[in-house]
Parts: structure tokens; C-alpha cells; sequence
């Protein structure tokens, strides 16, 4: 009784704090994250064999030039020094100029990046939008072994459509969309009809397995007591399954959501690729492809940057949002 | 792990997994053998052709055969992504397992790491790795090796940690053996299963990556060719010939597949064990339905809150039904309590869910007569007494810590069926749930409330149960073990509460325990369960004196009282109880009676009413004497 009262003491008064103790250590990792991130984009240059600025400028280019851009991009000062002049520009939002075209980078990834957040936004929310309601669906439809066929039917759709990487999928939707019907833009970004084959392609995969993840979560919440007690105050069915079992198979859910968006944003490097998109995917391959250097590094840091937020942001929200703060020690 | 293997073949997924990886590793290895020369063969006058009669899948832009060539490419696709996989797995187990071995902070300094290398998805380590390596194959696989590190290494870590706790290992860690030889000898052994279903599902992700890169054209270089590199060349000539770059897709697909349903398949079945959830599945007997009349008085009393005539519950079994409970007959007046009373799977649990119409499918619930304040309850369909069942019966679970929704708020819990039965507006339904919190002895129950159920202790929640009973005008309330999860004191206040309730509100109450004190300190009579029938039926008062069935006697001599000698070993029944797949012909106690006949063992006693109560015994007679005479000894 004693120990009982205990525990309620601290049930009662821990989960503002817990949640903020939480939240500290999640952004003490973010902030080691992001350092980590910074150095390693900082030593990838360092890191290159032989002279980048010679494998970027080619063989053929005159040796004065390739000492002037060394000495432009503080390449021959010692590496504590760049270091620190590389942290100092990050600050003030400059990311160094492109060794080719001499534009300032930040500039460029800025303009890329909406390219690429208007691909990888409205996917996230297509993903949820299709997995939620076919995930409940299918859990209550086939709970308690009812509706075999239909369960092997969705689970076996569900593993072929997962295994179909973004730029097979992209290249299935062009061929078969916009080469064979001709209804839909193939490539370039023109008007909203040229979204839909890209986000379509983004968001397949990850929908097919978040609808398993939400049924299996929805199945395991529907033989919960206390379920058994929403329906013992015998309450309509849709709100038994939408009031009181559907939030509590969600927070797992939303759980993965920040890992699934990280993943998505890579995932646009493909897809964009596919349909020609002006975004940040294209950019980074063809600075990969031409060694510049600077916009490579700059790309990978936003990328990192990008995962790296999204993953801290949704598990601090689902800490507040899920009451019971169950993430405490993880 | 090996044992486990031949059981993946038995599913049709893991069959077909299997036979797909057998022909992809036949076509890798034969592929270029039989094919070399035609996927490389050039034919300038036929580039960039259609499909045709030759070419089934038409030409590239040197005229070379696009369909053997995508057969070609599946050694160097395959190889690349077995490479790339072994290098990953095996850095992986090397940096999963260093924690364990290295010195307490080094360790968690490694972990830490792993955890922020995690962070960033798999494709951004690959392109920052593909940059710093330079482009070519070799440092493709490197950078995809080192990439998918991190997360198999967390998992190795994961896995390999929960075994490092346990005793056997922490024993042999202390008595000096080598950490090394005990992470090989009693970790890895332990872990080696989930690493592999990993490790075959990390091989898809690492053939996709692959392709990813090579289509990206930092992978393969020309000219060598995977199915990525073909695709990327496809892609190009995608309005003229679309299966240029659909074949290759088609062969990832193909081959993704085979890795994943292998893996699915291996899960499935390593994770059968803590899987299966065993409810009546082996053969059950052929059930005899006979009803049990208590005929003892006329069922002419107008003011039954619950008249239930031979119920029976059902499941269906591999080897036809199986029957928890095989007709139960109970009547409970207004205000009455009737406890019920009788070890775990004695089918009083499934006679609660099934008078509460609260079994599910796959439960059968059928039954002579199941009448709720002069309700047929078996007529109509079960939502057409919603409103009566909603308002006048409810239910407290046994077990208060999972019985509340843990995202809502007391409060809603407590209204919405208040607000859905009997119509009442948001702010009387709340007014309500207020004054009902208040009404189980709630302290500050406006606070209370608002709050959610983790900030409630055990007793609070079963009370707000109750509560949440209140909130209409129960005529019963089914408490299934309400006191079980709950220590001595608070068990008093919960029991106290329900009685305050009967005596307020007139509501009968039916009270399941397999405790037989809590049941008598509550209950006007006693109903007790074996093997899915009611073997005696008394009243509560004469349970100690006047027991006749050996079971009850039974029961009450496993309940230690004040007189009990507290240095004899506890009293417990003899024996097991009825399996209800498998219930014998007789007296279903017979086996564990020491009064049994052959005539128990023949034919099954029915309940019979007399003076004191009913019993199915047939030596119900004797069976009092013996307990005199044990207690004239």
C-alpha cells in the first residue's frame, strides 16, 4: 500500500518533468548529431585522395588557376584553421561558392531544397493518408482469423509492393502512365500534373509498410481490456475503433514517422533522377558526378540535417502527445 | 536454427522465396556462361530497336540484346550485393559486439555513436562515403558495407545485450572466462537467429541500394553492368522501348521479392514460439449437452434482473466445438448478490463475458434462456440492446490497470455512454461524471477527472469502474475478479464499494472470484463452477457448514482462516482441473475425488435441489458425513 501510494505520488507529478528531462537528453543527441554531421562534411574534403580542386577543374587546367582556387577555398591553411573558419561561415549561412560555377552554394541548395520538400512533403502525408484507414480497415475487417483470404491478399500486396524500390516504381509509373496512356507529364515540373507520378512513386513502398505496421499495432490495441471495456458501455463500433483503439495503435506508428520521412527525402535522390526534377537529389548526384566539392558538401549537410530534425521533432511530439510518456528510457 | 529451416519450406511464402533464390543463384552462375557472348555481341545496322522475334526485349544503342543482357547481369547484381552484405554484417557484428567486450564507457561511447550514425538514412552514408571513396564499384561496395553497419550493429548490440544480462552469462563472466569465448559461446549462439532473418532482409535493402547507385551512375561502371546500369541506359529510350528499362526493374523486383519473403518466411517461423496463441486448438471430445435444471422453484418472480436457463459458450476446435461452459442455469434477484466461485478455466469468466454479451467471435454463446430485466437478450440482433445494456448493466474487469484507455481522460471515458444511451448533453454528462467520481469516494474528483488513467493508483481505477457504472442505473453489475490485481486493504475499499452500491441502488450484483472468502463476505449465495458446470449452488452463510460437494469442500479447505495452522503447508486441491477439450464421460471431478465411484465415473450427476441448495453429487449425502466425522477427529 505504502509502495502503492509511492508510485502514485510519482505518477502524478513526473510527467511534465519526465517529458522535459526527455526532450533535454533528445536535443543534447540532436546537437552531437549535428556536430558530428558538420565535421564529417567539413573532413569529406580533406578526405578526398589527391587535389580535389584538380580532380573538379580536370587535368588540363592550368596550374595557376588550380592554386588560385586552393587558395580561394583555404585549402592551403592549416586544417585547425579551416576548421574553425568552416564553423564560423556555417553561422552566418555561408556555405562556400561551387567550384564550377562560382555561384554561392547556400543559394543553390535554398532553391533546390523547395524543389525537393514539395516532392517529399506531400508524400509523408499521402503515406499516412493511405495507411491509416487501409490499416485500421483491414485489422478490424480481418480480426480474430475472420477473412483469411483477404488478410494473405492485403499482407502478400503489401510484401511485393514494399520490395519495388522508388526509382523501379518511378520507371514502371513513367512507362506505363505517362508513355503508354500519355496522360500524366513523363519528366520536368510543370503544373500539379506533374507531381502526381513522383509523389505517387515516394509514397507506394512506404505506405504498403506502414498499413502492415498500423494493422498489426490495431489488432494487438482491439484485444486490449480496455477495449473490452469501451465495448462493455456498448458504444457504436466506429467509436470503438476510431475513438478508443485507433489513437492508442497510432503512437507507435507516428513513432517510425520521423525515420520514414528522413528516408523519403533520401529517397527523392532517385526519384528526382527519374523525373528530371529540379530538386536537391539531382543536384547532389551530378556535384557527386563533376567532384564539386563544396556543393556536395553542402547538400550533405542539409540532408543530415533534414533526418536528423525530423527524427528529434516527432519523437519529442509523440512523447507529449502519448500521456503515459513510455519513451522515458529509450 | 538448422531445425528451423525446413519448417521455412512448409509455408507456400517461404517456398517460393526459397525457389526464387535457387533460380537467381542458378542464373548468376550459368547466365554468363550461356549468354556472355550474345549480351555483348554489337549490331550497329539494329540499335535501339523495339521488341522483336530476335531481340525479345529489343536493342541498346550499340545494338546489343537488352533481355540477355539483363540475364547476364544478374552474377555481377547478385555478387555485388552478397559482397556488400557479408562486409556489412560482418562490420556490424564487430561494432555490436566491441560494447560488450570493451571497458564499461568505451562502450557506451560506441553505443552513443551507433545511435547517431543511425540518424542519418542509409542512402546519405552511401553518397558521403561514394565521395570520399571516389566513383568506381569497389568503393560502392565498401561505401554500402559500412553504411548498412550501423543499424545491423545496433541490433547485434540490442540482441547481444539482453543475453549478456542474463545469469547463465553473467556466471560464467564472473568465474574468469574469457569475454571473448563467452560472447562466441553463449551470446552468439543465442542471438544467431533474429541476425539471420536480419541479415537475409539486409541482402534485399543492400541490392536495391546498389541498384540505386549504379542507376544514379556512381555504382557500376561501364563497361560493367548491373541491373541498375541497365536501367539508367533504358531510361533514356523509355518512349521508344519501355521494357529496356522495365526488364531490369522487373529482375530487382524478382529478386527483392526472394530475399524478402525467405526473410518473411524464416520470421514467421523463428517467431512462431511467442506467436501462437493457443485458445482450443487440439481435438476436443464429443460434448453431451444435457441441461442442468435447478428445478428447485417456480421462475415465476417478476423481479429477475437476469434469468439465464442452460447457457452454453462454444469454440470452434480443429476436431469440432469445444465448451468452456456446458449449461449454466442462474437467476439473480434486484439486489442480489450471487457469487461465483471455482478455480482458473472452471468456464465462471466465460459465463460473466457471455451473460454481459461481451464474448467475440469466434464464441458461441447459446442458451435456453437469457433474459435481462425481462429482455430476451438472444432476440433480435446484439446492438438492439445497446441502450438497455449501456445504461443498466456493467462490467468491472479484473484487472484495473488495463481496463482504462490510457490516451483519454477519466472524464470521457466516464460520459460517452452517458452522453451516446441517455441522451444527456456534454455538460450534464460531465456535471455527472463529477458527482459518480464523487460518489466512489474519490477525493477531489473535478481534478480527478481531467486526468488520465496513469495518475491513477489500482484502486482508484477499479473504483472509477465502478463509476463508470454508475453513470446510468445499473440493475447489475458483472464484477469478473475485481480484486485480484489488488492488495488486502484496497481490495476491503473496492468489495465495500459494491456493496454500498447493491444497498443504494438495489443492483444484483454477480460476483466471479476464485477466492472463496471474498465471495462469501459479499454474497447472499454461492454458486460453485467445475469443468463448465454449476456443482453446488448454497447459500454463502452455510458454505463452511453445510458444503456438500467435494470440490467446495475442497475449495474451502484451500482457504486459510485465523484457525488455520499457520506451519501446515497450505491445503491445495489434488490433481488438475478438466481440460474443456478433452471433458470425461462422468462426473468431470471424479478423477481428483476422493469419494468416486464407478458410477461417477459413468454417469455425469445432475444438479438436484433440496432443502439447503443444490448439488450434482452422487454421494452428496455422504459426503457431509465424512465431514463430520473429519471433524469429530
Amino acid at each position: 500500500m505504502v509502495i502503492q501510494q509511492a508510485e502514485v505520488q510519482q505518477a502524478v507529478s513526473r510527467p511534465r518533468g519526465r517529458w522535459w528531462t526527455f526532450a533535454g537528453r533528445r536535443v543534447r543527441r540532436l546537437l552531437i548529431s549535428l556536430w558530428v554531421l558538420v565535421t564529417a562534411s567539413f573532413l569529406m574534403i580533406q578526405l578526398v585522395p589527391g587535389d580535389p580542386v584538380r580532380a573538379a577543374l580536370g587535368t588540363n587546367a592550368p596550374p595557376d588557376l588550380v592554386a588560385s582556387r586552393r587558395a580561394q577555398l583555404g585549402l592551403d591553411d592549416p586544417l585547425l584553421e579551416q576548421y574553425l573558419r568552416y564553423l564560423g561561415n556555417l553561422f552566418t549561412g555561408d556555405l562556400g561558392e561551387s567550384i564550377l560555377t562560382q555561384l554561392p552554394v547556400a543559394d543553390t541548395i535554398v532553391q533546390r531544397l523547395l524543389g525537393t520538400l514539395s516532392l517529399a512533403v506531400p508524400a509523408f502525408l499521402l503515406t499516412f493518408a493511405i495507411a491509416i484507414p487501409v490499416g485500421v480497415a483491414m485489422a478490424v475487417a480481418t480480426r480474430r482469423g475472420r477473412r483469411r483470404r483477404a488478410e494473405l491478399s492485403f499482407v502478400g500486396t503489401s510484401i511485393v509492393l514494399s520490395s519495388i524500390p522508388e526509382f523501379v516504381v518511378s520507371v514502371a509509373l513513367v512507362a506505363v502512365v505517362a508513355v503508354n496512356l500519355g496522360i500524366l507529364p513523363a519528366a520536368g515540373r510543370d503544373g500539379i500534373g506533374s507531381f502526381v507520378l513522383p509523389v505517387l512513386a515516394l509514397s507506394i513502398g512506404p505506405a504498403a509498410v506502414m498499413s502492415r505496421i498500423v494493422r498489426v499495432e490495431m489488432l494487438a490495441v482491439l484485444d486490449a481490456d480496455y477495449v473490452r471495456t469501451a465495448r462493455s458501455k456498448r458504444l457504436s463500433s466506429l467509436r470503438i475503433n476510431l475513438r478508443h483503439a485507433l489513437p492508442n495503435a497510432v503512437t507507435a506508428t507516428l513513432t517510425l514517422s520521423g525515420i520514414m520521412f528522413a528516408a523519403m527525402v533520401a529517397g527523392t535522390v532517385l526519384v528526382e533522377n527519374v523525373f528530371a526534377w529540379p530538386g536537391l537529389g539531382s543536384t547532389i548526384v551530378s556535384s557527386i558526378r563533376s567532384r564539386d566539392y563544396p556543393l556536395v558538401q553542402g547538400s550533405v549537410l542539409v540532408y543530415g540535417a533534414i533526418a536528423l530534425l525530423a527524427n528529434t521533432l516527432v519523437d519529442v511530439a509523440v512523447a507529449a502527445l502519448d500521456p503515459r510518456s513510455t519513451i522515458g528510457d529509450s | 536454427m538448422r531445425r528451423h529451416w525446413p519448417q521455412v519450406l512448409r509455408t507456400p511464402v517461404g517456398i517460393v522465396g526459397i525457389a526464387l533464390l535457387t533460380i537467381l543463384l542458378l542464373l548468376a552462375v550459368l547466365a554468363p556462361l550461356l549468354w556472355g557472348d550474345r549480351a555483348t555481341a554489337t549490331d550497329t545496322g539494329d540499335i535501339l530497336s523495339g521488341p522483336s522475334s530476335q531481340h525479345w526485349a529489343g536493342t541498346d544503342d550499340l545494338g546489343r540484346d537488352i533481355f540477355f543482357r539483363t540475364l547476364v547481369a544478374t552474377r555481377l547484381s547478385i555478387v555485388l550485393t552478397l559482397l556488400a552484405t557479408a562486409l556489412g554484417v560482418g562490420l556490424g557484428l564487430l561494432l555490436g559486439l566491441a560494447p560488450l567486450l570493451l571497458p564499461r564507457r568505451l562502450g557506451r561511447i560506441m553505443v552513443a555513436f551507433l545511435n547517431v550514425l543511425l540518424g542519418f538514412p542509409s542512402l546519405l552514408m552511401v553518397l558521403f562515403l561514394a565521395v570520399i571513396l571516389g566513383v568506381s564499384t569497389s568503393s560502392a561496395v565498401l561505401a554500402i558495407g559500412v553504411a548498412i553497419a550501423s543499424p545491423f550493429a545496433r541490433l547485434v548490440h540490442t540482441l547481444g545485450a539482453g543475453i549478456a544480462e542474463r545469469d547463465y552469462v553473467a556466471a560464467a563472466r564472473i568465474s574468469g572466462v574469457n569475454p571473448v569465448r563467452v560472447i562466441v559461446r553463449h551470446v552468439l549462439p543465442n542471438v544467431a537467429e533474429p541476425l539471420v532473418v536480419n541479415a537475409t532482409v539486409t541482402a534485399s535493402s543492400v541490392l536495391l541500394a546498389f541498384g540505386g547507385l549504379s542507376f544514379l551512375g556512381i555504382g557500376v561502371q561501364p563497361p560493367q553492368y548491373d541491373w541498375g546500369r541497365l536501367m539508367q541506359d533504358g531510361l533514356g529510350s523509355i518512349y521508344t522501348n519501355p521494357l529496356a528499362a522495365l526488364l531490369p526493374g522487373i529482375a530487382f523486383v524478382v529478386t527483392g521479392l526472394a530475399f524478402n519473403l525467405t526473410g518473411e518466411a524464416a520470421a514467421g517461423t523463428f517467431g512462431a514460439k511467442s506467436r501462437s496463441r493457443s485458445r482450443w486448438t487440439s481435438p476436443a471430445a464429443p460434448v453431451t449437452v444435457r441441461p442442468s435444471g435447478s428445478g428447485d422453484e417456480e421462475h415465476a418472480r417478476v423481479a429477475d434482473v437476469l434469468d439465464v436457463r442452460d447457457l452454453h459458450v462454444s469454440f470452434p476446435g480443429p476436431e469440432g466445438p469445444i465448451s468452456p461452459v456446458r449449461g449454466v442455469s442462474l437467476t439473480l434477484r434486484t439486489g442480489e448478490a450471487v457469487g461465483v466461485v471455482g478455480e482458473s478455466g472452471s468456464g465462471k469468466s466465460m459465463t460473466a463475458l457471455a451473460v454481459a454479451q461481451l464474448l467475440e467471435e469466434p464464441g458461441r454463446v447459446t442458451a435456453e434462456r437469457l433474459t435481462f430485466c425481462e429482455t430476451d437478450l438472444q432476440a433480435g440482433a446484439r446492438s438492439d440492446h445497446d441502450a438497455l445494456l449501456g445504461t443498466s448493466l456493467a462490467v468491472v474487469f479484473q484487472d484495473p490497470m488495463s481496463s482504462l484507455n490510457p490516451v483519454m481522460r477519466i472524464g470521457s471515458q466516464l460520459v460517452e455512454a452517458a452522453r451516446r444511451h441517455q441522451g444527456l448533453t456534454r455538460q450534464e454528462a460531465s456535471d455527472r461524471a463529477v458527482d459518480r467520481l464523487r460518489a466512489v469516494h474519490l477525493a477531489d474528483p473535478e481534478r480527478r477527472a481531467r486526468q488520465h488513467p496513469h495518475e491513477f493508483s489500482g484502486g482508484m481505477r477499479q473504483r472509477t469502474m465502478i463509476a463508470m457504472g454508475l453513470m446510468g442505473t445499473p440493475r447489475l453489475i458483472v464484477a469478473d475478479e475485481p480484486t485480484t490485481a489488488l492488495d488486502m486493504t484496497v481490495q476491503r475499499q473496492v468489495l465495500d464499494l459494491l456493496q454500498e452500491t447493491r444497498r443504494d441502488h438495489g443492483t444484483a450484483i454477480l460476483l466471479i472470484s476464485h477466492d472463496v472468502s471474498v465471495v462469501s463476505s459479499v454474497c447472499d449465495r454461492v454458486l460453485v463452477m467445475y469443468a463448465g458446470r454449476i456443482v453446488e449452488d448454497l447459500p454463502s452463510a452455510d458454505l463452511r457448514t453445510k458444503a456438500r460437494h467435494p470440490y467446495t469442500r475442497a475449495l474451502i479447505g484451500a482457504v486459510p482462516d485465523m484457525a488455520t495452522d499457520l506451519d501446515a503447508p497450505l491445503t491445495t486441491i489434488p490433481g488438475q482441473p478438466v481440460d474443456p477439450r478433452n471433458v470425461p464421460d462422468g462426473c468431470a471431478y471424479a478423477a481428483r475425488c476422493p469419494l468416486a465411484t464407478e458410477r461417477c465415473r459413468q454417469d455425469d450427476p445432475v444438479l438436484v435441489a433440496d432443502a439447503i441448495g443444490s448439488v450434482a453429487c452422487w454421494h452428496a449425502d455422504v459426503a457431509l458425513d465424512v465431514r463430520i466425522e473429519e471433524e469429530a477427529r
